[in-house]
This record gives structure tokens, C-alpha cells and sequence, in this order.
């Protein structure tokens, strides 16, 4: 082993509610490492008391989300290399969400919204039925399978300056979920939808500039979601006049 | 803070705009290349149905479109209450129509 280790600058949030402060730790620098690699390190060998979220470590469960040098990552799939500034990196709690205590923010209000979206399956068959065909090729598939593979880690709705302004907006994921349903042709209450994301806090409130799509990790488009949204609620204003 | 109905308003407005903002200006522009002083246009527009429309379908148009606009500044800065915002909304689209609708008055009715 050397001794002469590069060593990372890492300050990472500490607190509980609103109330904290940055805390400084050094890091032994390593190769491929992860920002969670990094929070893991400083937790086991540092501070036992440091709480953060985590589980797969594969960047399929969207529980280890956090902002790292001031932007949204899903930090077990963020490599050092790639976002530390001149060794240094700061790590704090998902913006736009309540902390609960230093890494660990209360995801509540995020999945309240996916609710308040209609973002749940509204099914028409019982299990006694046979199972609906669905052509993968046909236009609305399309569609869908363009948004499914969320992973809830709110990384779009940190990022989202409207959820910052508006605390009723639904927000990007809320929203891409809802467009997804919408365009699932075995989701039984299309104008169910319709009218959750046509709120004071609905699809409507979105500025179209774009920081879901640009900092979401699975590279998905809520505003495009949220594009075809305010599409379809226009045209149901039209034919209903709602 | 807006829903489909302000939404939905507030696009059709600025669709009733589009074509009347170009209308104006290439008034303008007419009215100032040929050098109308300001006693020849009030001539043209004293009495006139059509311009008293023009006009005050655009002052109309820009009332709306402009009060569903603040009313979102106003959301995402500094009002977050709905009630407040409600009546603010309302009295800016009013505020605007009144003055926009009066000098279309002025210079339309003979
Ligand atoms: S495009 Fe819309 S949803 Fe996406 S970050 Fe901007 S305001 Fe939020
Ligand atoms: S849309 Fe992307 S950024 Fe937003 S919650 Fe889903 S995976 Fe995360
Ligand atoms: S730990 Fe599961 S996505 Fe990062």
C-alpha cells in the first residue's frame, strides 16, 4: 500500500429538518469509485452516525439519489472522476424534498404526487380474464415504453425549478408516469388522468425548459411526457369542453 | 397555479393576438412611412366600426393573456395564496381591459 494516497476533499450535509451545516472529510481516492463509494467510506470508517439511503448499488432502485457538486445524481452510477472539481466534492440531501436527517430526505411529498397524478394502474380485466394482447409495435406502445423505465429517484423533481416555485406542481416523474398510463391501452380511466393532471398543480404549470430530461439518469423525457399532456388535455378541453 | 381552463385561455388569447399584433404594426409602419399626422388618423379611426373592433378585440385579448401571465410570476415568487392570487388575477385583467378599452374609446368613438 502507498502511503501517498490522492486524497478527496469531500463535505458532505449534516443535520436534521432544516436546520445543518457542511462537515469536512478526507477520502482516500480510489480507481472507479462511486460518490456512494465515497459517503460508504465515510460512514464506515469516519462516522458511524453519517444516515443516508441506499440499496442496489446498480442504478435500479432510485433510493441513493442526492446532489452532488449542487446537481441531482443517482450517486452509486456517479463516478468521482467524472464530477469531482479539483478533488473536491460536496454532497447534500435531494433539493426540493424535506431532509430528514443528513443524506436521508423524506420522499413523501414526491410519491403523494405520483398519487395525485393518477400514476397507478386503473385496470379493466380481473385475473379470471384472459390476458389482454397488446401489439409492442403499435404507436401508443411506443409511447409508453418510452417513460417505464422510471426508477423513482426524484433525481427530475430535484432538478425541477417549477417544483422549487410551485409546491403543488406534480412534477416531472409524477407527470411522465400519468403519460405512460395514458398511453397504456390496458389502463381503464384515461379520463381519470386526464383531469389529475389538469390541476392547479397539473401538467399546465410546466416552463418546458427541460432540466428533468437533462439531468434524469435513465435518460428519459418527462418533458416530452409533459408535452403530450397538455396535447391531449387541449384536445379533451376541446371535445368536452372542460 | 394554473389549470387547464388558464391554461387553455391564456394559449387562445395569444392566438387571437398573433395576427392582430402584426395587423398594428404594419399600421404603424404604414402610418408613419406616409406621414399621417396624428389629427389624419384620428379622422380615419373616429366613427370606424372596424378599427373600434380591432382595437378592442386586441385590448381584450392582451388583458387576458397578460393578468394569467402574472398571475404565474406572482405564484412562484411572492403570492402563495390562492385566494389572494384569485382576486389579484382578476383585478389586473380588469385594470388592463378598463384602460385598454377606454382608449380604443377615445380615439374610435365620434
Ligand atoms: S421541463 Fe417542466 S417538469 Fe421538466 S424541469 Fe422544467 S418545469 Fe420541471
Ligand atoms: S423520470 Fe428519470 S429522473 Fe425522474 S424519477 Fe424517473 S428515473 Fe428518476
Ligand atoms: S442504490 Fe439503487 S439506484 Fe443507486
Amino acid at each position: 500500500m502507498s502511503s501517498a494516497k490522492t486524497m478527496l476533499l469531500v463535505s458532505v450535509w449534516r443535520g436534521t429538518g432544516t436546520q445543518g451545516r457542511y462537515e469536512a472529510f478526507e477520502v482516500p481516492q480510489e480507481d472507479n469509485q462511486t460518490i456512494l463509494d465515497v459517503v460508504s467510506w465515510v460512514q464506515q470508517n469516519l462516522d458511524a452516525t453519517l444516515s443516508y439511503r441506499f440499496a442496489c448499488r446498480v442504478g435500479m432502485c432510485g433510493s441513493c439519489a442526492m446532489m452532488v457538486n449542487g446537481k441531482p445524481r443517482w450517486t452509486c452510477r456517479t463516478h468521482v472522476g467524472k464530477v469531482a472539481e479539483n478533488g473536491r466534492i460536496d454532497v447534500a440531501p435531494l433539493r426540493n424534498l424535506p431532509v430528514i436527517k443528513d443524506l436521508a430526505t423524506d420522499m413523501d411529498p414526491f410519491f403523494d404526487k405520483w398519487v395525485g397524478a393518477e400514476g397507478h394502474f386503473h385496470p379493466t380485466r380481473t385475473r379470471a380474464d384472459p390476458i389482454e394482447a397488446i401489439n409492442p409495435e403499435s404507436p401508443s406502445r411506443k409511447l409508453a415504453d418510452e417513460g417505464i423505465e422510471c426508477i423513482n429517484c426524484a433525481v427530475c423533481f430535484a432538478a425541477c425549478d417549477t417544483v422549487t416555485a410551485n409546491s403543488d406542481y406534480l412534477g416531472p416523474a409524477a407527470l411522465n408516469r400519468a403519460w405512460t398510463l395514458l398511453n397504456d391501452e390496458k389502463d381503464g380511466d384515461r379520463t381519470g388522468v386526464l383531469d389529475a393532471v389538469s390541476g392547479s398543480g397539473g401538467c399546465h404549470n410546466c416552463h418546458s425548459l427541460g432540466s428533468c430530461a437533462a439531468y434524469c439518469p435513465n435518460e428519459l423525457s418527462p418533458i416530452t411526457a409533459i408535452a403530450g399532456l397538455k396535447r391531449e388535455t387541449a384536445r379533451s378541453f376541446f371535445r368536452k369542453g372542460r | 397555479m394554473i389549470g387547464l381552463k388558464l391554461y387553455m385561455l391564456q394559449r387562445l388569447s395569444a392566438m387571437v393576438m398573433a395576427p392582430l399584433v402584426l395587423g398594428h404594426i404594419a399600421v404603424m409602419i404604414y402610418a408613419i412611412q406616409g406621414g399621417l399626422s396624428a389629427a389624419e388618423i384620428l379622422g380615419r379611426t373616429k366613427g370606424s366600426i372596424v378599427w373600434a373592433l380591432f382595437y378592442g378585440t386586441f385590448a381584450l385579448a392582451v388583458s387576458i393573456h397578460a393578468a394569467i401571465g402574472v398571475r404565474v410570476i406572482l405564484a412562484e415568487t411572492i403570492l402563495k395564496n390562492r385566494h389572494a392570487l384569485d382576486g389579484l388575477t382578476l383585478a389586473i385583467g380588469a385594470g388592463l381591459a378598463f384602460m385598454g378599452l377606454s382608449a380604443v374609446y377615445a380615439v374610435t368613438a365620434s
